[in-house]
């Protein structure tokens, strides 16, 4: 393939106000959107702030917005996103910016924390192991939830979010929707409770943009239709 | 920062757009509506001038807008209970196309009574 030679990257600078920097970057074989801003710091601008860790696709730290869309840096090729060897990459959408690429992700996890994301066990040391066999409908469903990596890529793709700020997001309710299908797990009743609020599962629209964007192909709008059902049986039942 | 059309721009997306729309525009339509059956109610020579008038072929196209949208926003609703209601499959998509087919099915069978 004769790809032409330079690749042309507009990148963030700034904070919430700012503007987009232009970088003419060295267009590579199997170069993913993380080796180009990479190669911006390393070789072009130190003082670019980005984020990444394990550049393998399994930490959740390198989310940004490429061409508009949220996505993982690390595991994205320029190949797949750069139409005409153009590229603009921006801190991810619904979160503050800290300086650059780089964004604040306290909001996205206090969240998890007010959806009750914490495992509560009900067992002590003394009891013997919990036996859940692989093939039970609750691990099942639990299993289609649970490799989230917590990118972020979701909460910034979500329209609710950026409507009301409280809501509590993809990527938590999703979590929440796991350990309600944990059949070790003894704190439905809170979780159901605090999930079933105004800023909760309910005020989910189905616009479906999680799902379309998760780079873990999760389906988060799955998870937060589960807990509809199981916050409208549990009101009815009388538990929340 | 905010996020831009690009972010956007998939199917369900569009699906939401198009019922949230369909939605408005029905419930602007409503009042019409009530207002056409009122008619009646004043004797039948009111709603039948009203009914003559609706004859006309830019008000049957107008009519027909309207049952793409009536179409659009019933298929759309019946989608979203499935995806909430129904245990969860990978379908997403072909139930969009599921949706739209039966909008335009509805259309088409619309204008075709028609003409």
């Amino acid at each position: 393939m004769a790809a032409s030679p330079k690749l042309t990257v507009s990148v963030w600078r700034g904070m919430e106000s700012g503007r987009f920097q232009a970088f003419e970057v060295p267009r590579l074989e199997s170069q993913t959107v993380l080796d180009v801003v990479t190669y911006i710091q390393r070789h072009l601008d130190p003082t670019l702030a980005y984020r990444f860790a394990c550049r393998v696709g399994m930490c959740g730290s390198c989310a940004m917005t490429v061409n508009g869309q949220a996505r993982w840096t690390c595991r994205t090729h320029v190949d797949k996103v750069a139409a005409h060897d153009r590229l603009e990459v921006a801190p991810l959408h619904n979160l503050p910016v800290v300086r650059d690429l780089v964004t604040d992700m306290s909001p996205f996890f206090d969240k998890w924390a007010r959806a009750h994301g914490r495992f509560r066990g009900t067992r002590t040391r003394e009891d013997d192991f919990a036996r859940v066999p692989p093939d039970a409908p609750q691990r099942l469903l639990a299993d289609a939830a649970i490799e989230c990596i917590g990118c972020g890529v979701c909460y910034s793709s979500c329209d609710i979010v950026a409507w009301n700020p409280d809501y509590l997001g993809p990527a938590a309710l999703n979590r929440a929707w796991t350990l309600v299908n944990d059949v070790r797990d003894g704190g439905n009743r809170e979780r159901l409770a605090a999930i079933a609020g105004d800023a909760g599962c309910h005020a989910c629209h189905t616009l479906m943009s999680c799902t379309e964007r998760c780079p873990k192909q999760l389906s988060p709008t799955a998870s937060i239709a589960g807990l509809k059902r199981a916050a409208m049986v549990a009101a009815l039942k009388g538990g929340i | 920062m905010k996020s831009g059309f690009r972010a956007r721009n998939h199917p369900a997306y569009w699906a939401f757009i198009v019922h949230r729309a369909s939605g408005v525009l029905l419930a602007l339509f409503l009042p019409l509506h009530f207002w056409a059956l009122g008619r009646a109610l004043q004797g039948e020579a009111g709603l039948e001038t009203f009914l003559r008038w609706s004859d006309q072929p830019l008000v049957k196209l107008a009519e027909t807008v309207l049952v793409l949208l009536l179409a659009a926003h019933l298929a759309g609703g019946v989608r979203l209970l499935m995806l909430e209601f129904l245990a969860w499959r990978d379908w997403q998509k072909s139930l969009l196309a599921a949706a739209a087919g039966v909008t335009l099915a509805a259309g088409l069978i619309f204008l075709l009574n028609l003409v």
